[in-house]
This record gives C-alpha cells, sequence and structure tokens, in this order.
C-alpha cells in the first residue's frame, strides 16, 4: 500500500483526525478545521520551512516543529495555541519584521501592498506592532529593480520567504527567479533590473502573486488599495487553455487581474493573461459610434444605430432577393462568445437565408 | 482534445509533440509540459524549429515543415515491424488495418528520414519510446493543420494512437491545442457552412427540419462556402456582401493583396469590431461591439470545457451588445426574433444541441459545478461531461484509418525562390494584436516584425544579425529584421504574423488544405536580400 493510502489518526487540539500518512502537520489541521497561521508556506509553491510562524508543540518533543514541514505520525498529540506557541510565533515574526523593517517605504501605508499584505496582516492578528531586534542605525535602502515594463522587486520589502523562487521553480517552471547569497545571508535575484531584456524571464508574474509582501508586485498595484476594488471571475480572452481569472474593478475600470484555480490553469497565468487583457477594454480608440462610409469622399462618418441598422438591412436584403441567400456571408469571431457565435450563426442562416457562415477556425 | 490538460501533462509517461509550440501560444499549457518533463514524463518534440521545449526534449525531430504525413506514416511502419501494435484495440475497435499496413510498407526509416530531412535513428527511437509507453499523449497544433495536407496529417496522427492503442484513456489521446480562445466553441456553435450546432449536418434533412421547426423559418438547402473559399468567390462576383465579426482577414488571412482585392469586389461589407482595423477600413459600415469584460456568456477551451465569461464592467458609452446587433438585424429583416439575456440564449443553445442538454449558466455558476465549467458532450442535467472522449468505444462507432499518402507542399523552394518560409506566434503578443498592442508593455516586449534565418544561409546572403532584409514571395515584397541563429534549418526561415510594419501574410500563399480549406501558413517560398 502506498503512503498516500496507509492513514494515521492524529489529535489536534482535541480534534481527533485522520490522514494519509504522507500529510504534513498542517494540511492535517486544516483537515481537522484548525487554524494554523503561516507565512513563508504556499501550498504546491514553496514548504522552506523558514519563517517558523507556523510552529507548534507536539507531544514528545522538546522543540517546537514547523507544521508545514512536519509529516504526521500515527498517534501524535498536536497543540497549535499554547502560550510558548503564542509567544514564540510572535518572537519568530519579530525577527521577519526586524529584517522587513516598520519604514521600509516610508511605512506600511505607501506600500502598494497596504490592506493585502500578508505581513501586515499577521502581525495585526498576532498584536506584533514592532520589533525588539531592529537594527538601532537603519540600514541603506537597496535599490528597487523595476526596468521590467510590468514587474518590481523591491528588496527592502522582502522578508525571503522565497515563495517567488517556488512559484517561478514549481509552478511556471521557469527558473529564471533565483536565491543568492549576501554574506552568510539570503537575497533574492530577481530579473527586472535593467538587464530584464537579456533573462528568459517571460514576465508571467507568478512570482508576484506569490509575493506575501510588496517586494515583488506587479507595478500597476500601486494604482488601488484592495479595499477599494471588486473582483469579477470569468475566462482569460486570449488563447484556448481557457484560464480562469479574477478581473480586479475600480470605478468601472479594471485595473488588474488576478489567477484563480480553474481546471486548466490551477492558478497559474502567462505575461498576456495577466498583463495583457484589459487595458484593451478602456483603450481610447475604441469605436463608440456606427460609422458609414461616404460613397463619394470614402471617408467614415458617424451615424446613429438606427442609420446604420436601416442601411445594413437595407442592402442585406436587396443583395439577397436579387441573387438569393448564397451571394451573402458572415464570419463569426472566435474570440468572441458562444452566446454572440450562436445568434451571428443563427442570423445568417435565419434571415440572410445563407449557410456561408464561418470563424476564423482555418486561419 | 480528446483529453484534458491535466491528465496529459500529470499521467502521461511519454509526450508527442507535433508541430506546436505551447510555451509562447499556450503559455500556461506550456508550464505544465516543463512541469511534466521535470517529473520525468519523456519528450518527443516534432517541430522544424529549436523551439524553447527542443532543449527539454529527449528526442527532437527537426523535420522539413510540410512533411508530417511522412512522418506519422513512417512511425506506424515501425510500430508494426517492432511489434508494438495493441492488436486487441486494433481488432476491436478499429478497421481498415490491412489497408494502413499495406500504404505505410513503402514508408521505411530511411525513406521516411529522407523526406522529412532527420535522422532514421532518432525517427525510430521515438516511434520506439511512443509505443512502448504505458501512457502517451499525441498533442499538436498548427504546424499540423496549417498544410494544404492539414487533415491528412491529423488523422496520419490518429493512426498512430489507433494501432497503438492510446485513445479513450488518461495520459494518452489525440489532442489539438485549438488556438483563439473560443475557436473550440464557434465551430461547437455552427459558426461553420456545413454545421448547425454540435456539428449536425446542414446535409441531414432531419437536422435541417428541426431547425427550421425551433426557428420557425424556411433554411436554404444548400451547404454553405468556407471563410477562405468566400474570397475568390468575392472575387468572382458569387459572394456579394459579407458580415464580418471580429474579424481582421487582411492581418491574418494568406495572401493581403488577394483578401484585399476580395474584401474591394463585394458589394457590401459591414465589420463589427472594437477597434478600427485594416479590414474595417475597407467596411461600408462598422459596428461598434462589445468586449468580453462587458458582457456575460461563456467560452469553450481547447479540452471542450464550457467557462463562464462574466460582465465585469460597463465599457465605453456608445458601443452595443453584438447580441443585441445580431437581434436588431433579424427583427428589421423581418424575423420575430425577441432580445434575450446571454443566459436564455445558452437555454436556447441547449435545447437544440443534444451534446450541450445538460449545459446552462444556472449550472456553470453552481456549486457541483465548482467553477471547474463542463465538457461537451453533456446531455442533460445529470450528466456530468465528457472529459476524456472515446473510451471503451468511438464516438462514430468503429474507428477508422487515413490511408493518405505523403503530398508535397504546393509551393515549394526553387531556383528564384530559394527559401521556405513558416509563420507562427510569439509569446507577447496574441494575432493580429488588436488586443495585446494596446498594452504598452507587450509591445516594449515585442513589438516589431523579424525573420528567423540559418546562420549558413545568412552567411552566403551576407545577412548578419539585426540587419534590415527584403523578403519576397510570388505574392509581394517586406521588409523586416533578420535574426541570425540556428533556430531553422538552412533553407528554412521563420516569421510571426502580428506585426504590421512587416506582416508575413503578405507573402503566403492561400493554397488551402483540400477537406478543411485551411491555408496552408506554414510552407511557402521566398527570397532574401540584405537591405
Amino acid at each position: 500500500m502506498s503512503s498516500e493510502r496507509k492513514l494515521v489518526t492524529v489529535t489536534i487540539d482535541g480534534v481527533q483526525v485522520e490522514v494519509p500518512e504522507s500529510f504534513t502537520i498542517l494540511a492535517a489541521a486544516r483537515k481537522a478545521g484548525v487554524s494554523i497561521p503561516t507565512l513563508c508556506y504556499l501550498k504546491d509553491v514553496s514548504d522552506i520551512g523558514s519563517c517558523r510562524v507556523c510552529s507548534v508543540e507536539v507531544e514528545g518533543s522538546d522543540a517546537l516543529l514547523p507544521a508545514c514541514k512536519t509529516r504526521v505520525v500515527d498517534g501524535m498529540e498536536v497543540r497549535t495555541n499554547t502560550e510558548l506557541v503564542q509567544s514564540y510565533r510572535k518572537l519568530m515574526l519579530q525577527l521577519v519584521l526586524a529584517d522587513h523593517g516598520l519604514d521600509s517605504t516610508n511605512y506600511c501605508f505607501s506600500c502598494a501592498k497596504n490592506g493585502s499584505c500578508e505581513l501586515q496582516s499577521l502581525c495585526r492578528e498576532l498584536g506584533v506592532t514592532e520589533s525588539p531586534f531592529a537594527p538601532e542605525k537603519q540600514t541603506p535602502r537597496q535599490a528597487v529593480l523595476d526596468a521590467n515594463p510590468f514587474l518590481a522587486y523591491d528588496p527592502n520589502l522582502c522578508i525571503r520567504c522565497q515563495r517567488c523562487v517556488g512559484a517561478c521553480n514549481s509552478r511556471a517552471h521557469n527558473h529564471t527567479l533565483h536565491t543568492g547569497k549576501r554574506g552568510l545571508r539570503t537575497s533574492i535575484l530577481a530579473p527586472f533590473g535593467p538587464d530584464w531584456k537579456a533573462t528568459e524571464c517571460e514576465s508571467c508574474g507568478n512570482c508576484a502573486a506569490a509575493c506575501p509582501t510588496g517586494a515583488i508586485t506587479e507595478k500597476r498595484r500601486k494604482a488601488y488599495r484592495s479595499w477599494e476594488v471588486t473582483r469579477t471571475r470569468t475566462t482569460c480572452p486570449h488563447c484556448a487553455v481557457g484560464c480562469q481569472l479574477d478581473l480586479v474593478v475600480k470605478d468601472d475600470r479594471i485595473v488588474d487581474v488576478e489567477p484563480a484555480p480553474g481546471p486548466s490553469n490551477r492558478g497559474m497565468l502567462c505575461v498576456k493573461g495577466r498583463s495583457g487583457s484589459f487595458d484593451f477594454v478602456h483603450s481610447a480608440d475604441r469605436l463608440t459610434t456606427p460609422l458609414v462610409k461616404n460613397a463619394e469622399t470614402g471617408e467614415f462618418e458617424p451615424a446613429t444605430w438606427d442609420e446604420a441598422l436601416d442601411l445594413v438591412v437595407k442592402r442585406f436584403t436587396e443583395i439577397r432577393d436579387e441573387n438569393g441567400g448564397d451571394a451573402l456571408a458572415a464570419f463569426a469571431c472566435s474570440r468572441s462568445t458562444n452566446e454572440d457565435v450562436y445568434m451571428l450563426m443563427k442570423m445568417a442562416r435565419t434571415v440572410f437565408k445563407t449557410n456561408n457562415v464561418d470563424n476564423c477556425a482555418r486561419v | 482534445m480528446t483529453n484534458t490538460i491535466e491528465d496529459i501533462t500529470q499521467d502521461s509517461d511519454v509526450i508527442m509533440l507535433v508541430g506546436s509550440n505551447p510555451e509562447e501560444a499556450h503559455p500556461v499549457l506550456g508550464m505544465q509540459i516543463r512541469k511534466a518533463v521535470e517529473n520525468g514524463t519523456k519528450l518527443i518534440l516534432v517541430d522544424p524549429r529549436d523551439i524553447g521545449l527542443a532543449k527539454f526534449a529527449d528526442i527532437h525531430l527537426k523535420l522539413r515543415p510540410g512533411t508530417n504525413v511522412a512522418f506519422a506514416n513512417g512511425v506506424v511502419h515501425i510500430l508494426i515491424k517492432e511489434g508494438l501494435v495493441d492488436e486487441q484495440f486494433v481488432s476491436e475497435r478499429t478497421s481498415g488495418f490491412d489497408e494502413l499496413a499495406k500504404m505505410v510498407e513503402s514508408y521505411t526509416p530511411a525513406r521516411v528520414a529522407e523526406i522529412c530531412n532527420i535522422d532514421e535513428r532518432d525517427l525510430i527511437a521515438a516511434a520506439k519510446l511512443y509505443g512502448s509507453a504505458g501512457a502517451a499523449p499525441i498533442i499538436y497544433c498548427l504546424g499540423v493543420t496549417e498544410h494544404s495536407t492539414g487533415t491528412e496529417g491529423v488523422m496520419s496522427l490518429s493512426n498512430i494512437a489507433m494501432v497503438n492503442g492510446k485513445l479513450g484513456r488518461r495520459g494518452c489521446g489525440v489532442n489539438p491545442i485549438r488556438g483563439q480562445n473560443n475557436v473550440q466553441g464557434a465551430c461547437d456553435m455552427g459558426a461553420q457552412p456545413n454545421t448547425f450546432t454540435g456539428y449536425q449536418k446542414v446535409t441531414d434533412p432531419a437536422v435541417v427540419e428541426k431547425f427550421e421547426k425551433a426557428w420557425g423559418t424556411d433554411l436554404n438547402p444548400n451547404e454553405g462556402t468556407k471563410a477562405t473559399e468566400v474570397f475568390p468567390a468575392a472575387i468572382e462576383g458569387r459572394v456579394k456582401a459579407l458580415f464580418l465579426f471580429g474579424e481582421d482577414p487582411i492581418r491574418t488571412d494568406p495572401d493581403t493583396n488577394h483578401v484585399i482585392k476580395a474584401l474591394t469586389s463585394l458589394d457590401f461589407l459591414v465589420v463589427q469590431e472594437l477597434f478600427m482595423t485594416e479590414t474595417a477600413k475597407y467596411a461600408d459600415v462598422i459596428l461598434p461591439g462589445r468586449s468580453f469584460a462587458e458582457k456575460e456568456g461563456t467560452f469553450s477551451n481547447t479540452e471542450r470545457r464550457v467557462q463562464r465569461v462574466r460582465k465585469a464592467v460597463n465599457g465605453p458609452e456608445g458601443p452595443q451588445l453584438d447580441t443585441w446587433i445580431f437581434t436588431e438585424i433579424m427583427q428589421r429583416m423581418g424575423y420575430d426574433q425577441p432580445h434575450l439575456t446571454a443566459e436564455q440564449i445558452m437555454d436556447e443553445i441547449s435545447s437544440v444541441t443534444p451534446s450541450f442538454g445538460g449545459i446552462n449558466h444556472k449550472r456553470l455558476d453552481s456549486r457541483e459545478v465548482g467553477g471547474r465549467g463542463l465538457q461537451w458532450p453533456c446531455l442533460n442535467a445529470e450528466h456530468p461531461g465528457t472529459p476524456i472522449m472515446h473510451a471503451g468505444k468511438f464516438s462514430k462507432g468503429i474507428g477508422t484509418y487515413s490511408t493518405a499518402e505523403y503530398r508535397p507542399s504546393v509551393e515549394l523552394p526553387d531556383d528564384e525562390y530559394p527559401l521556405m518560409l513558416t509563420t507562427g506566434r510569439v509569446l507577447y503578443q496574441y494575432n493580429a494584436c488588436a488586443m495585446t498592442a494596446r498594452t504598452e508593455g507587450l509591445n516594449e516586449m515585442s513589438g516589431s516584425s523579424f525573420i528567423e534565418i540559418n546562420t549558413k544561409d545568412a552567411e552566403e546572403l551576407g545577412i548578419e544579425d539585426g540587419s534590415r532584409v527584403k523578403i519576397t514571395s510570388r505574392r509581394a515584397s517586406i521588409e523586416s529584421t533578420a535574426r541570425v541563429s540556428g533556430k531553422t534549418n538552412p533553407g528554412e526561415t521563420w516569421m510571426p504574423f502580428h506585426f504590421q510594419d512587416g506582416n508575413s501574410n503578405w507573402l503566403t500563399i492561400a493554397a488551402l488544405d483540400n477537406i478543411a480549406k485551411a491555408p496552408e501558413f506554414k510552407v511557402c517560398a521566398v527570397k532574401v536580400e540584405k537591405l
């Protein structure tokens, strides 16, 4: 029997739960309905266990153990919310906060991710407002890498959780965003600097979607606050993979796109879906009025809907009645919806009286 | 696709990828193929270029463009010789194997290697790797279909899967990766001259009678003309008026001069669009429509998965919903068509389309579906949809083989036009760029025309990387910028068709596939000169 299938029983905060032995304490806790805070962990993306915010007490173990990295064993007893656990989590968070700094962007309110930062919300949840470990002298700010048209990396806000590296390696599988070392410390080498064009980065932005803080962001993220927007789940308008995404809307304008866990994209997007699927909607050169070509000048002139539709109807009717429906044709748009295409097809067959209806499948 | 993206990338031992560059044309599928390969799935790449996935491939057959049928017949030949035929599948589920075996007899590895310009040992290794795998999908794209032998290419690939019994189960199948977001849906919805919705045939009197009854009107009994044949028909005066909804054939169809000639031959052209496209400039009337973000509806992805499109914003003032426009025209032409919501339209589609019988907006939005869409055939409200087709039985009953022989492309290089030109897509743009080019950052990433040319050819022509060049085919001349590398083989060049500052479609040939009438975008002859 594979380890996936072998079940073990564990007790988490008094709740008994039966899970496969391949499960971590974190996965078992989620199944038991017990919430354990996490910061560096992101399901299927990164589980390096560096932040220790998910640490729990396990009966028989002297040290606290990270729930995201520790596999369950049969009969394990876990406590997730003791005083010791709470104070340890606070300590760990204070260490992370010392690294991130409280004023690394001139305080949270000037950060693009204010209101949707996971560090901010965890600190709030655990009552961490400052860090005793913060260096007395402010370390000099590092340069922000933002030459890429869409993506920016602010190393001052990085908490070295490496979710971005996990996203590049195990979601996009592009391996262009790496870790590096500054002395003993891990740093992130994000390919968004002046030489961005020379890198293999596809600008897919899966790293930015994974970043818990404002360190890696889509640059447009600055234009809105999370509490100002609504989200609409829809399907990407470009290729036929059919990625699910949320259009992020502020004041009736799409300001961003977020990935959704669709069956074909599983939370991922490409550069076109994430960054090229909404500017055109609000483009200043959208056609907004029917246009009729003046036969004498060859120029287009604005017309009312009635004028334009009546002209279309008059000419299609004349040509149909004179030559039969086979002299008319209609092509549908393969970028438009099924409902649109069906109605165009129905129009061609019922009133144009033609089967000369097609779409761009052939080209 | 016969299968789903999930099963062909997670449950396959080998992937055979033919004429497809998913890292650029279908990037999120490309990511999942990279994942599969990193997790140990073997990759057989059959493509004339060193696309990004070439460096992941266990075997790369860098074959000459236009030789897919020879390749596929060669693989079947090897499967038979190596005893890799799934006898049970062949005898229980297919007919005509003996004729197929006889036809492929002459496709020896040596002959196929010669036709395809590949090493016969690689061909044999590829056939054995696919043939002996437990589960292996064939995944293909426009590199198979956009040939004068495109349909035969598809059927020849299907031969491989049938002979080897790799259909109707997870991690297998014959999987076309459709181009546009809803090109699957546009075909499903009956925007085809020979079928109504759900591939119900126009030539079947019972089908016509059913639609006449449902729609309450007489219908034209003549099978229609395919889009690519409408242009010649316009030039000949047989088609006099054209209604173009959201297409820009001047940029996307082959032989631009021919397209312009056809459009200017029409008595009347209507274009329904978001923008003033190159094609719209030739219209008599332009009607402004609505984008995907301004409407309710559904798209069907390449997995036959019907998924919801939802209205996020109102959009600019002035344009009308596309369905409103069609309904107005129907009403004004005397047909009693009420204005319907997208949800009501899908209910009508469902009522006239057996394979969509269980698909409606309410169900797509339900907790039961859980945001995963529904894959047709989905026959009724209780039917869960069909992730994998042809399980246990082909949808048409018994599977039959194609016995098509290899035929060369229509226009091959000669002394005057010595290089072969293939066209395709890049990661950062989509087709005619109507949508993507309005994002400035994408233009910065890739915003102008280029031609990939082999180092050896470039040396002979005195062309360096970055040189401005003139490219000429029998139809036109354009200018572009050379990218010199070993990405294409000597004698072969490649261009994207996105960019209007050097659009390859002035050069391409309007030679059509003998069955599906898709143009041969992938092969024409050109000469390249340094400017």
